[in-house]
């Protein structure tokens, strides 16, 4: 047994790329190893800027011999047949084994030297590594097959026990040698085998493993923070990041002027991480403080002294910038940005942000005073749905796009705004996916529905809905997120009409946008232009008025209503909440009450929790086939119940039947369920007591009758045909 | 005498020993013109022409010809030069202490890219006074992309303590063409480098030139702090848009009559002027969104087009002199 040692080096691989580069290596190790007939076992795949590292402990000196048997043809076959299988195993006749007249050719493979199979591998697996964008280099770059790295590649390393691995790729050749720090120890090193690699690079200031990397930059960072009396922010896509840049990390803390807290600590915190990838700190008081910490990738001479003092100039000019945009944009209300919404380009078939802004304000303002968002005031509702955007325009909204919201927030408040107006603006994106908050103010409830519903809406009636893994306008999430106001605020109300006015409305926008279009071809103003807020849906030909789609509203509204349905399969999913009994519900049809729908669905989950719901079950499965064999069945015959276990079953129907609707009317579902569960018995005795196929035609009619009337009073609670088990 | 070069020697030095040179650097900061001097000798002494600016407005290194141009094509080329950019929309009256519409770039060209590009750039930091055991140097990923010249590259922006002092690229594609080979580009923000090295926060108070004798040192605020005050002024409010429309189709006319007669090197001339008349427009407010993406297609037509056209009255050279290359 014996370990492999693989060092990929290059020029610094983006520190986003390195996880992704690890698991492309393993993979492409796995896959080379175990077609040459070896188990790569357990890996150890390391990352640094510079390097990519593979240990493979414990492989065998050589792979396994085979033998290999193959079937021929009959030693009677024409000599055609036998002429080919010696062809295709290249043996002569009398190497072949007649085995009770049948040829058999038997070819030993002898096993192959692991390091053989290694020198083949290694070229093998650097052609075939898929980097998210790769490049070409140097002088070999002259032609077009020259090899294609993430950056140009430098070295490589590779190591069987002691021995070289010999080979070469890209003109570059396996060695012994590598290097350390780029500035620390820039000579070359030599590497003696698996055991000494690490330990060398570590002497040389590199440390290879990332995951130390990573655990030094987040307890270094703590400790700089926790050293000067502050608290590290902590952030861990900074921690692997910083880990990413740096093979030899030291976190630094560093202060900024006191005066730069005037900002909000959001814009703070972005500004240090996005632009410059520090982290921030916290006070006493629980609030950001004036520090930040950057990850040097050297041991200073002078402690890091200057580093911090570069650093900090920096993210000075960084911050006075923010504060610049941050009086700037305050320098006007919201409702002065807001104007310039009608410059900016919503969809190019859906005309401007304005006109969304209008179309979200009336619908929110009607959600408000129609009681669906209860406890709303319709003008706060339509006010802070017409301000909602206003912050796209903003200056720091155009620096940190990931802002928005929370900017039209503050600046809302600081010109005096009423609290559940700001409060509004800022939350009414919420919830952006599974696991964000879900807001639960009155009138940031009924913007954030507004906005989610116009978006679906005019999308739908444009005609731009998600297809397969394509979702540019993220209508999935959209819809999910609406879910999950209606579902945690328990908003009564029926979705289809207001799915049907959410796509007429768009319908009137496309209708807007194609006339707005044709002007503004005619009069070629060159008016004061800003930026097109997010979507331009490919090509601006062929845009045909509205009504010429091809849906009409009625059937655009049903089709939205079944992606509801999808989507709430998959919103529930989590909650543990059976897509099969969601479907067996809505496909009863004309529900479109999302509350009442998931309180009936989960009644019916508890209740096929139940040995009475599982056998219900059975018992409703074997009446539909039976029912399903007898093609047309007709009503019950007014007569006689011809035994006690017809009787018994029928009087059991009179009596739940009714319960069962009186229970769905007043959704009292457990009690449906109950309704149900008093057929269990009767149905089980029936199937027991009775032939269904009696020989009687008419005694055959009654029963399938009966079973008819039996399926149609299940189907009263839910369609337990979808039913799964 | 004051030493011309604070780092002499480093200029000269093998790469891999620049760290113990900058150790026992003089710590005397170069003054803005000495640090370019010493640039010029840095790439001087490791084989490239040192080129003159470019006679024309240009926003970037990149547009000089001897980048554009002569990054195409199978012929070795290293150059080095400063190149004075303009970016009109960057102005500001003379009054932000790091937003220049006018700057200078230092702007090296190394076809094909050789194998230690990083080494020698690392070099030339050291050179002009930059101790990478002090000063904490990371090479960040940052793909380069110019939608104008139909051009992209990988590479990197180097860090200087938090700070981006260079773009570093692999050109692979250049008007819409493969670089074949790959030429390495470096551009140096000289400004900024310049502010960090002589620890100043406001531009205008580099050192421009050093007092020699009787003849006092010279600031960039002497050189340039008018110059931003009245091109701001010009490119914002005063420049008649009529005439930067005109100049703009008569330059995007004239570079298709000279692709038409065979002179690409003159229709190039004019697809730099259309592209800054282009961005003068956008300072005066007078491009529309719809209109951007129009005139950046245009724009990036006429480069593409005098590179194509380049590329035509060249090929024949290239391929006799480099048998087996193809475009």
């Amino acid at each position: 047994m014996t370990d492999f040692l693989l060092e990929l080096r290059s020029e610094e691989i983006p520190a986003r790329m390195q996880a992704a580069a690890r698991a492309e290596l393993e993979k492409l190790f796995r896959a080379q190893l175990s077609a040459a007939g070896l188990e790569a076992g357990d890996l150890t795949i390391w990352s640094t800027p510079r390097r990519l590292a593979l240990i493979a402990k414990g492989l065998p000196e050589a792979t396994a011999a085979v033998s290999e048997e193959l079937k021929g043809p009959r030693s009677n076959a024409p000599p055609q047949a036998l002429e080919g299988f010696l062809r295709k195993t290249g043996l002569t006749q009398d190497q072949l084994e007649d085995r009770d007249g049948v040829y058999f050719a038997v070819i030993d493979k002898p096993g192959r030297a692991t390091a053989e199979v290694l020198a083949e591998a290694i070229p093998a697996i650097v052609r075939a590594f898929a980097w998210p964008k790769s490049m070409r280099w140097g002088k070999a770059s002259a032609s077009s097959e020259s090899l294609r790295w993430v950056r140009p590649l430098s070295g490589i390393v590779a190591i069987f026990g002691e021995e070289l691995v010999p080979c070469e790729v890209g003109g570059i050749a396996s060695g012994f040698a590598t290097r350390g720090h780029r500035f620390h120890c820039p000579g070359e090193i030599t590497i003696g085998s698996v055991s000494d690699y690490a330990e060398k690079l570590r002497a040389c200031h590199v440390i290879v493993d990332h995951e130390e990397r990573q655990a030094i930059v987040r307890d270094g960072a703590a400790k700089a923070a926790a050293d000067a009396g502050l608290t590290l922010v902590e952030d861990e896509g900074l921690v692997i990041e910083n880990a990413g840049l740096t093979e030899w990390p030291v976190p630094l803390l560093g202060r900024f002027d006191e005066a730069f807290l005037e900002v909000p600590p959001e814009v703070i915190q972005l500004t240090a991480r996005v632009n410059q990838k520090y982290f921030v700190v916290n006070g006493a008081d629980g609030k950001l403080a004036n520090g930040f910490v950057c990850t040097a990738n050297i041991d200073a001479k002078d402690g890091g002294a200057e580093i911090v003092a570069g650093n900090r100039k920096v993210l000075a000019a960084r911050l006075s910038d923010a504060r610049f945009f941050w009086e700037q944009d305050q320098k006007k209300t919201l409702a002065q940005h807001a104007e310039k919404l009608a410059n900016i380009t919503f969809h190019e078939k859906l005309g401007t942000v304005a006109d969304k802004v209008e179309r979200v304000a009336k619908l929110a303002e009607w959600l408000a005073s129609e009681g669906i968002v209860p406890n709303c005031d319709p003008a706060l509702a339509r006010q802070a749905a017409e301000l909602a955007k206003a912050d796209l325009v903003t200056e720091m909204v155009g620096e940190f796009p990931e802002l928005q919201g929370l900017m039209g927030g503050y600046y809302a408040r600081a010109e005096g705004l009423p609290d559940a107006v700001a409060d509004a603006i800022r939350d009414h994106y919420k919830p952006v996916g599974q696991g964000d908050d879900v807001p639960t103010a009155p009138v940031t409830v009924a913007v954030a529905l507004a906005d989610k519903l116009d978006t679906l809406g005019a999308f739908w009636a444009a005609d731009e809905k998600p297809t397969g893994s394509k979702d540019p306008f993220a209508l999935r999430r959209a819809t999910i997120s609406i879910e999950s106001l209606i579902i945690q605020n328990g908003l009564r109300f029926g979705l289809l009409p207001i799915l049907d006015m959410a796509t007429q409305a768009g319908g009137t926008a496309i209708t807007n946008a194609s006339k707005v279009r044709v002007r503004r071809a005619m009069d070629a103003a060159k008016a004061e232009g800003l930026g097109v807020m997010a979507v331009t849906g490919g090509n601006a030909v062929g845009l045909k008025p509205f009504g010429q789609y091809s849906m009409a509203f009625d059937t655009r509204a049903h089709d939205l209503l079944d992606f509801f349905a999808d989507r709430l399969k998959v919103q529930q999913r989590e909650a543990g909440v059976r897509h099969d009994l969601i479907d067996a519900v809505f496909a009863l049809g004309g529900e479109d009450d999302l509350v009442r729908l998931l309180a009936r669905v989960k009644a019916l989950q508890a209740f096929m929790a139940t040995e009475d719901g599982t056998n219900l079950l059975a018992g409703y499965k074997r009446a539909a086939n039976i029912l399903k064999q007898a093609g047309e069945v007709s009503g019950i015959a007014a007569t006689t119940p011809p035994t006690d276990a017809d009787a018994a079953l029928l009087a059991a129907l009179d009596a739940a039947e009714p319960a069962a609707s009186a229970a769905v009317a007043e959704e009292r579902f457990t009690d449906s369920m109950a309704a149900l569960a008093s057929l269990r018995a009767p149905i089980d005795a029936f199937f027991d007591g009775v032939m269904v196929n009696d020989p009687d035609e008419a005694v055959r009619a009654y029963r399938l009758g009966l079973l008819a009337r039996f399926t149609g009073a299940v189907h009263g609670v839910a369609d337990f045909s979808k039913i799964e088990g | 005498m004051r030493r011309r070069w604070a780092n002499a020697a480093a200029i000269f030095a093998p790469a891999k020993d620049i760290a113990a040179v900058a150790d026992g650097a003089d710590k005397t900061p170069l003054s803005f013109q000495d640090m370019i001097l010493t640039l010029h000798n840095y790439w001087s002494a490791r084989g490239c022409a040192i080129l003159q600016p470019y006679d024309m407005r240009v926003g970037a290194g990149t547009f000089h010809p001897a980048t554009t141009l002569r990054s195409l094509g199978p012929e070795p080329w290293n150059v080095a030069y400063v190149q004075p950019s303009r970016r009109p929309t960057d102005g500001r009256y003379g009054e932000n202490p790091n937003r220049l519409q006018h700057y200078y770039q230092y702007q090296v060209i190394l076809k094909p890219s050789p194998a230690d590009l990083q080494e020698q750039y690392l070099g030339s930091l050291a050179a002009i006074g930059i101790d990478p055991l002090l000063h904490d140097i990371r090479f960040v990923e940052d793909d380069w992309e110019s939608p104008t010249l139909g051009a992209w590259g990988l590479g990197w922006e180097v860090w200087c303590d938090g700070m981006e002092v260079t773009q570093f690229t692999y050109f692979q594609q250049m008007g819409g063409f493969d670089c074949k080979p790959v030429a390495g580009e470096l551009t140096y923000g000289l400004e900024r480098l310049a502010m960090y090295i002589q620890n100043v926060d406001n531009v205008y108070d580099l050192r421009f030139s050093d007092a020699v004798g009787d003849v006092a040192a010279v600031s960039y605020g002497d050189v340039f702090l008018e110059n931003e005050r009245q091109f701001s002024k010009w490119n914002f409010e005063v420049a008649d848009t009529d005439t930067l429309f005109a100049g703009f189709k008569a330059a995007a006319d004239e570079c298709q009559r000279a692709i038409e007669a065979g002179v690409p090197l003159a229709a190039y001339d004019q697809a730099i002027e259309a592209s800054h008349l282009f961005n003068l427009l956008q300072a005066r407010g007078v491009i529309s969104v719809q209109e951007r993406a129009n005139y950046m297609a245009r724009v990036r037509d006429l480069a593409k087009g005098s590179c194509k056209a380049w590329i035509d009255s060249q090929s024949e050279r290239w391929t006799e002199k480099y048998p087996g290359w193809t475009l």
